[in-house]
């Protein structure tokens, strides 16, 4: 019960912070469920997003994987209403107010202003997961590999999701 | 605005939700798109990017913003919920499964290194998005200050969030506030 209470108000203050998107805040999550709380092994933690990555749906979802891990059923839904609640709650008070009104030059600032931001913690988000499992040359290879063909291709992501399942599971990463 | 389909009622909202949450694998956005624009002509466009990057200068789930913000518009508190429960609740139905498929079978050695090679790839996405979009950006001195600040502070150094943040948004927001008060005053001429 306790767990499940932490766990709602961090991802509560998350959902506040997640400029770009709810991946920039893996590396918190990170911090928070493996670092600090001992929560989730950092295998577990890469194992969770890696399924969801495999499954149809909002990004957001793993998080509800996540919470699954630290205190069951409870807890994923902790983990999703607290990464979504507080998030939605600013965003229906954006379409009651002002949804309608045409935008004024603030909206371009913010975004424009939060751009660089928002790609350095993306690229955290890259770095800390593949520094919870890239041990190995190969793991690191098949990384960069996933860059460069979805930057040089249009290979599809979840092509790159099954290589490297087949990869893994013939014990190449 | 010409050819608007009347507004979905929360039952509506939910199922058409809940199709999009299950049809996209890695980003649902592209079907939201279709079915909001194009199969039941809720909104045309241009309100539909409108609501778009509100819902993405806002904090959160950019798709989650977006799906509130619909229901709230077409069907009040009701379809605000009903657009949440479709896109979340049902999609997370099927990632539990998957997570306790693989807690069955998780001592398997080739199952847990298969999980590796797959988050070895998700990395990879996550990265080449970041490089994607900082590729899309007109390269200034103060986005690669606030972007390679937020890389060290958080990717590297591991620091919390909530203290990071509360630096580098009031300073990312400043400079930028700095620059477009500067093109408007002094430079507009040059442009």
């Amino acid at each position: 019960m306790e767990r499940i209470a932490e766990l709602l108000g961090h991802f509560a203050t998350l959902s506040l912070l997640a400029i770009g998107g709810a991946s920039s805040t893996i590396p918190d999550m990170h911090r928070f469920l493996v670092e600090a709380n001992g929560w989730l092994t950092d295998a577990q933690f890469s194992a969770m997003y890696a399924i969801s990555q495999a499954a149809p749906g909002p990004n957001v979802l793993f998080v509800a994987l996540f919470g699954w891990k630290v205190a069951g059923f409870g807890g994923s839904l902790a983990a999703i209403v607290g990464m979504c609640g507080p998030s939605s709650l600013i965003a229906v008070g954006f379409e009651y107010f002002a949804g309608r009104s045409p935008h004024a030059r603030w909206p371009v600032l913010i975004r424009r202003g939060l751009a660089g931001l928002t790609i350095g913690l993306l690229l955290s988000t890259g770095w800390v997961l593949a520094a919870s499992i890239d041990h190995r040359w190969t793991g690191i290879a098949l990384t960069l590999a996933t860059v460069v063909l979805t930057l040089k291709t249009r290979v599809h992501p979840l092509l790159l999701i099954g290589i490297g399942a087949a990869a893994g599971a013939l014990g190449f990463v | 605005m010409p050819d608007h389909a009347p507004p979905p009622t929360p039952r509506t909202l939910f199922t058409e939700f809940a199709r999009m949450g299950l049809s996209g694998f890695g980003g649902v956005l592209p079907f939201v798109r279709r079915a909001v624009v194009e199969r039941n002509r809720w909104l045309d466009d241009r309100e539909f990017v409108e609501l778009l990057s509100l819902g993405q200068v806002l904090p959160g789930p950019n798709v989650i913003n977006l799906a509130v913000m619909m229901g709230l518009r077409f069907a009040g508190w009701r379809g605000a919920l009903a657009a949440f429960a479709g896109l979340v609740f049902v999609p997370m139905a099927i990632v539990l499964g998957l997570l306790l498929l693989y807690e069955h079978f998780q001592d398997i050695a080739a199952v847990r290194n298969m999980l590796r090679g797959m988050t070895a790839v998700a990395a990879g996405l996550v990265l080449a998005t970041g490089v994607k979009l900082a590729l899309g950006q007109s390269r200034t001195w103060r986005a690669a200050l606030v972007g390679v600040g937020a890389f060290v502070a958080i990717g590297v150094l591991r620091w919390p969030l909530l203290p990071v943040m509360a630096v580098l948004v009031p300073l990312a927001i400043w400079l930028e506030w700095n620059t477009m008060r500067g093109v408007k005053t002094g430079k507009l001429e040059a442009e």
